[in-house]
């Protein structure tokens, strides 16, 4: 029966996304919905890194970028038609299409790049970083700066990306005139759906070995080493996956939003995009998704209503949650901890184990070791 | 020739002005691990703090003077506040210490614009650093040379407090081994709250130094944090050697690379070089020797 919570919990969500949702909201409402979904998918990644992975990870927001920028590319080469330039190239730049952009005129090599590219980027660096052993706040510093200069990159270059303005003003979306309502419907379904797959995935590979081992490692890397088996390799399969989600939140996300620009992958975008995961419980299977479409309607409903509150309530969302319930909502609900009791793992126990007092014993080692040689 | 000493000068100036803003951070990361994302936001007070005594000191000769002292002890203080009413709690899990001083920068950011408003403000510069000297042909902006020589007088006075006062010695000891620091009667309670005023104190002076270099607005601190924090990852965390040629290294990189393309294709390849250099040097430019288990 225990094994069974997680399974209702998602059955009640689908439930809500497919069925009471479309019932109940106007279109404007459904289409907001549809954004959540689109960071929802992206924070249910952050999950699975940072909740079950202990990476934390500061720039999902570069992944979400190449996502959005493939599609927003393909769209725009799509509306000005084959051989054409799309109509921010003729404004800005050389009336020419760059070489680079294009294979996005080709719908499957765009879905590709999705799905690979970031894969690449996340798996190259990741490589990079976990197997010299790069972890903690290191890695987390290194996301964000790759945020960062990946949204000034994308400001610096308005003849090819559109600059600050980003990309925006989208007729179709394959085929699928976008300012057709009943399209916009099914573009809510499909992120919607794409939501549930991706957490259903999420719950099967929690109790797959790889799971396991990946909670393993953010409980006790070393140990892990000692057990024989690569930490580096388990985060690095994390992290690509968390990659490839955000990717995918952000390749939808623009049919959706009508615009990609760069502050939607810059440092405050990434970092927004955890606000969601910790509000609802960063190790838990639903609380990423719940916490992120929660997010989303709390910023919407605040702003409309107190401008200027928002920044206000992020912030004490984070100070509050992160202080007082490291386990967010499903912390409050119990589940995680009663849904994992039976495998006597340490899902709900937030500050990963081996954290605390050990590690600050062993820093101190290393330390005093760095002083006796600068002694030297 | 006239060109590279330029650019050395700028590549100086741009590091000095990350080495005042990463010597807290690196001071805060080193003896507590904790990563204070609102380091950024005591860099905006410390600007405000200018402005607002630029408002009350009619004369802005001494306006900035009166600025730098104060810049600090607000700075100062607002990092003990935020210690104690929010970090002390978190000490066990470090990296947690990141996203909750990040939603206390968002807070600070909406008060400061609450307050002051969202256009960015300027500071009168002192009549003293108008205008340049020339040094070798080239044309030095005094508020520019003033900006290193107070990161340097920044680095000495803070390297003296650790090295000649009770404090510095206790500082000292408890980044070097913290239980036994204990064990000798040292409160490391209060060590740590003296450490996080001097830190956070020191990006108050840097955010009254920004003042003169443009104008100040909310947002002023989120442009530095992600560059400052790539300091010390490069420096060595709690290395204040480490930390002074880093913040040097990248100023200079960063400085020769926008001369030869654009700042914003520099300060990608920046980002890639550190990259590359933490594949060397994992632990940054004064390495540790590690035995951690976790």
């Amino acid at each position: 029966m225990k094994k069974l919570y997680p399974y209702v919990g998602w059955l009640l969500l689908a439930i809500g996304l497919l069925v009471l949702a479309p019932a109940v909201l106007s279109d404007f409402r459904l289409g907001l919905l549809a954004k959540y979904c689109c960071y929802a998918i992206a924070a249910v990644g952050i999950g699975l890194a940072w909740g079950r992975g202990g990476m934390l990870v500061l720039g999902q927001g570069l992944y979400f970028g190449i996502g959005a920028y493939a599609m927003a590319m393909h769209l725009k080469l799509a509306d000005a038609g084959p051989g054409g330039v799309p109509d921010f190239m003729a404004l800005y730049g050389d009336a020419a299409v760059p070489g680079w952009w294009e294979p996005l005129r080709s719908g499957a090599l765009a879905v590709v790049v999705i799905l690979v590219l970031p894969a690449l980027v996340a798996g190259l660096l990741g490589l990079a970083v976990f197997k010299r052993r790069i972890k903690g706040a290191y890695f987390a510093i290194l996301s964000q700066a790759l945020a960062a200069a990946f949204a000034i990159l994308l400001v610096g270059q308005v003849k090819t990306t559109g600059g600050a303005n980003g990309l925006n003003n989208f007729q179709g979306f394959f085929g699928y005139a976008l300012f057709d309502p009943a399209n916009k419907r099914m573009l809510y379904f499909l992120a919607a759906g794409i939501l549930l797959v991706s957490i259903l995935a999420m719950a099967w590979l929690y109790r797959t070995r790889f799971g396991e081992l990946l909670v393993a490692v953010r409980d006790g890397e070393e140990r892990v080493r000692f057990l024989g088996t690569d930490p580096a390799n388990v985060k690095l399969a994390a992290y690509v996956i968390a990659a490839v989600l955000a990717s995918i939140g952000g390749a939808l996300f623009v049919p959706i939003a009508g615009i990609v620009s760069p502050d939607d992958v810059g440092v405050v975008a990434s970092i927004g995009l955890l606000a969601g995961v910790a509000l609802g419980g960063r190790a838990s299977l639903l609380g990423p998704a719940v916490g992120a479409l929660l997010v989303g309607y709390a910023e919407t409903t605040l702003s409309e209503a107190f401008p200027g509150s928002w920044s206000y309530f992020q912030g004490a969302l984070f100070v509050l949650v992160i202080l007082l319930l490291p386990g967010g909502l499903a912390q409050l609900l119990g589940l995680v901890g009663r849904a994992n009791a039976h495998r006597g793992d340490s899902a709900s126990d937030h500050s990963p184990r081996g954290v605390p007092r050990g590690k600050r014993g062993e820093t101190e080692v290393s330390r005093s070791a760095s002083e006796e040689a600068a002694a030297r | 020739m006239d060109a590279l000493l330029a650019q050395v000068f700028t590549g100086i100036s741009a590091g000095a002005v990350l080495l005042l803003i990463a010597l807290g951070l690196t001071l805060t990361f080193g003896q507590m691990g904790v990563i204070n994302m609102a380091h950024g936001e005591f860099i905006m007070a410390g600007a405000y703090t200018a402005y607002v005594v630029s408002t009350i000191v009619a004369s802005t000769e001494l306006s900035l003077l009166i600025a730098l002292p104060a810049g600090f002890v607000i700075g100062g203080l607002l990092g003990l506040a935020l210690e104690a009413s929010v970090l002390r709690w978190m000490y066990a899990r470090p990296l947690d210490t990141l996203l909750v001083t990040y939603g206390v920068g968002l807070v600070l950011q909406q008060v400061a614009r609450d307050i002051f408003g969202a256009p960015a403000k300027e500071v009168p510069a002192p009549g003293w650093l108008d205008g340049s000297i020339p040094i070798l042909g080239y044309d030095f902006p005094l508020t520019r040379l003033f900006i290193i020589v107070l990161a340097g007088l920044c680095v000495a006075a803070l390297l003296a407090v650790l090295r000649f006062t009770a404090l510095g010695r206790e500082i000292r000891a408890t980044v070097g081994n913290r239980d036994l620091a204990e064990t000798i009667g040292i409160s490391t309670r209060r060590t740590d709250q003296a450490t996080f005023f001097i830190g956070s104190g020191l990006a108050g002076v840097a955010g009254v130094a920004l003042t003169l270099l443009g104008s100040t607005g909310p947002n002023l601190g989120t442009s530095y944090i992600v560059q400052a924090f790539l300091v010390v990852v490069v420096g060595g965390i709690g290395h204040l050697k480490g930390t002074i040629v880093a913040a040097l290294g990248i100023g200079l990189l960063q400085a020769f690379l926008a001369h030869a393309l654009t700042g914003s294709v520099a300060q990608v390849i920046v980002f890639l070089a550190i990259v590359a250099f933490l594949q060397l040097r994992p632990q940054g430019i004064l390495s540790v020797r590690t035995r951690s288990l976790a």
